[in-house]
């Protein structure tokens, strides 16, 4: 037998109030603590062991690089202090960590240049942003040439030429890694493209290059660049000190960008392809119109870790004689008027905190990048 | 490359280096070859990677399963361990550990004395050294003897344990042929090794084994460096393994342990193994920064030193590269053969 209900009977009419959480779903701290804490002997011996590591390690750190710290004072209030940190000792070298010997008057030109580029790349990774072709082409087109000439300086227009050899700290770093940048990718995805060409010796190239190239130290490569390259080159044309290592550094981090970038174009469904080739698009056209946009984009992550690895390299070039931003504080380490029991300690924490802020940042955006993508699969 | 005066030809190779090497594994001294050189600073390589390689693993797997681990603050402690040292720059961390943490130790007379005769100053750390007299190669035997016996034991027990389904308790007797046999040569052979306790005389330490500051920096930089990224390999891996796996072998009463190594861990490793070869390769590749500390590696002995006096830079970068480039191959190698036997086997 069957029975009608009245429609009108079953709907509501009102919306129903939010019921409250049931009380037990937020434990209490106790209950928590027991469950995450003490849930066994061994976890109990644990949470004893890590908790006395973890104390001992941030009290030292604390008192080391806050409480018992130098903020202000000569080096003899350093010397007298060996339980802290000398902060007045970055102060005082805070332009030549930054700037290196480049003249003091000129530096604005520093400093114009990496507001510039900082506004592009911003521009680049803020994925919602107009005309992002745009920045790209200013990024890896006009920038490298501009912000070059702005650094050593034009005679024509009035900017005069720095030599390479006053260059040095923080700017050297950042250009390195920059200059890395903006040659590595282009390159790499030239290197990823020839090594899946249906030209044998094309390909065999390509795989030789990435393959010798990822199997030695980058220090040897930077010997290579620095010793060798003059030794083929005519002595007009060879390289300034500086263009060498960076020649080194792009032509290294091309062949790992090669590699992640072969990942993507290997996960783009072969569908794709086979679609635009149907439409009767050519090769050069299907790649940068369809493939790449789709390959680069979900192998972001891999490349950003690939610039991290590079931004912590750049700290090789000292080995051929720049003075990056970790030599210049090596040099202002061993500065005689500081010395002093804790200016080691201080330079390698500055140098650690400011290399960590940059390369922590990074790998938070590629993670961003990585949640983005993988929502994007899922919907 | 003639007019300027850079040799082409490999005559170098024999001729008599003339400088010093402070750490040899192999007899070396200043009237030695360019060639012997060469030898020296490869084994060097050798010695710190292979070292590495054992010390960053283990301590990548200790780190990487603590952040698994129900328990918070381990978690906690792991990840920032984790989060930090990867993102601070291996020549930093090796520059820190040399200059700020092994430079700065007492000079010998002041040395910091830990237990068991090690002693701890600005020229490295002095551990006792072992003297082997005449059968200590009998324990060595018996060392050898008691794994073959081991393996064969197993074997023979996974047989009866397919056959049957009986287990035998390989474990224990393992264990009791590795302590036993060893054991009983010792006694057998009468104590055949005695230790000598470093003594301080005059301004340093005679006897004893001392390891070098040098080393022992580039040592803890690259392990601890390489740890973190093992440690999120191992991590991954492991989380990888579905979570109905770890279920299904409760369902079947598996306990907690045997989850682990029967269920859990052979699935793991086969994700792990790959990206885990390419960081002992790093390692390896890492391990060039030793010249930035002086520890005489192949760079910073051959293509530094040698390359410096002889001005042959081609054919030393040529050696150097090749070098590099076989130990990689051999690394991947042999860490594809380990991966084959883990691999799923398909059709």
């Amino acid at each position: 037998m069957t029975t009608t209900l009245p429609v009108a009977a079953a709907f509501h009419h009102e919306y129903i109030p939010a019921t409250p959480p049931p009380a037990d779903i937020r434990p209490s701290p106790v209950t928590w603590a027991l469950k995450n804490l003490f849930s066994s002997p061994f976890s109990c011996l644990l949470t004893v062991c890590f908790t006395g590591l973890a104390v001992w390690l941030v009290s030292q750190f604390l008192s080391f690089a806050l409480i018992n710290a130098v903020w202000r004072g000569d080096s003899e209030v350093c010397r007298a202090n060996p339980d802290g940190a000398c902060w007045s000792f970055i102060g005082a070298k805070l332009n030549y960590l930054q700037y290196g010997a480049y003249p003091a008057t000129e530096r604005w030109r520093v400093d114009l240049t990496q507001v510039i580029g900082a506004i592009l790349i911003a521009w680049l990774l803020w994925r919602n942003a107009p005309r992002r072709n745009t920045a790209a082409l200013l990024f890896f087109g006009v920038y490298p040439i501009a912000g070059f000439a702005l650094l050593r300086g034009v005679e024509a227009i009035g900017l005069p030429v720095i030599d390479t050899t006053l260059w040095g700290g923080m700017m050297i770093t950042l250009l390195m890694s920059v200059v890395g940048i903006v040659f590595s990718l282009p390159l790499g995805v030239v290197l990823a493209l020839g090594r899946r060409s249906g030209l044998p010796i094309v390909r065999a190239v390509c795989v030789f290059y990435i393959e010798v190239v990822r199997g030695v130290p980058f220090i040897t490569v930077l010997f290579m660049a620095n010793f060798m390259m003059p030794l083929f080159v005519p002595e007009a044309l060879t390289p300034d000190r500086l263009l060498r290592p960076m020649i080194g550094t792009a032509l290294f981090s091309a062949a790992y960008m090669a590699e992640i970038v072969r990942a993507g174009l290997q996960a783009i469904p072969k569908g794709q392809y086979e679609g635009a080739q149907a439409l009767g698009v050519g090769y050069f056209t299907m790649m940068r119109l369809i493939i790449l946009p789709q390959a680069l984009t979900i192998v972001i992550p891999g490349i950003v870790s690939t610039f991290i690895g590079l931004f912590k390299d750049t700290t090789l070039v000292a080995i051929v004689g720049i003075a990056d931003f970790l030599r210049a504080v090596e040099a202002a380490r061993i500065d005689p008027n500081w010395a002093g029991p804790t200016i080691s300690s201080t330079g390698y924490l500055f140098a650690a905190i400011i290399y960590w802020f940059f390369c922590f940042g990074m790998s938070r955006y590629s993670q961003s990048v990585e949640r983005h993508l993988a929502r994007g699969h899922k919907s | 490359m003639r007019q300027r005066g850079i040799p082409l030809t490999f005559d170098f190779w024999n001729q008599t280096a003339g400088f010093q090497i402070n750490q040899t594994l192999i007899p070396y001294d200043t009237l030695s070859s360019y060639g012997q050189a060469f030898w020296v600073g490869v084994a060097n390589t050798l010695l710190v990677s292979a070292c590495g390689i054992v010390l960053a693993t283990v301590i990548g797997f200790l780190i990487g399963i603590s952040r698994l681990s129900n328990n918070w603050i381990a978690a906690k402690v792991a990840t920032s361990y984790v989060e930090v040292i990867r993102n601070i720059p291996l020549l930093l961390q090796l520059l820190f550990w040399y200059n700020a943490v092994l430079k700065p130790l007492p000079a010998p007379k002041a040395s910091i004395a830990l237990p068991g005769g090690i002693y701890l100053n600005n020229r490295g750390i002095i551990l006792p050294a072992v003297e082997f007299h005449a059968g200590a190669g009998l324990v060595g035997i018996a060392i050898v003897a008691s794994v073959a016996f081991t393996i064969a034991f197993s074997a023979y027990a996974s047989g009866v344990q397919k056959r049957t389904g009986k287990q035998l308790p390989v474990l224990a007797v393992g264990l009791l042929l590795h302590t036993g046999l060893p054991l009983a040569a010792y006694v057998a052979a009468g104590s055949p090794w005695t230790f000598t306790y470093p003594e301080l005389r005059g301004f340093n330490f005679r006897g004893g084994q001392q390891i070098y500051p040098e080393f022992a920096a580039l040592l803890l930089g690259l392990s601890v460096y390489t740890a973190s990224f093992i440690a999120e390999i191992v991590r991954g891996g492991i989380q990888a393994v579905s979570k109905g796996q770890t279920e299904a072998a409760h369902a079947l009463g598996l306990p907690q342990g045997k989850t682990l190594r029967l269920v859990v861990v052979p699935q793991a490793l086969r994700i792990i193994i790959p990206p885990l070869t390419s960081q002992y390769l790093n390692l390896i590749k890492n391990s060039s920064l030793a010249v930035f500390i002086g520890y005489p590696d192949l760079v910073q002995v051959f293509a530094g030193s040698v390359l410096n006096q002889t001005g042959a830079a081609v054919q030393v970068m040529a050696i150097t590269l090749a070098v590099y480039l076989v130990i990689s191959l051999i690394t991947s190698a042999a860490m594809n053969a380990f991966n084959l036997r883990f691999a799923l086997v398909e059709r």
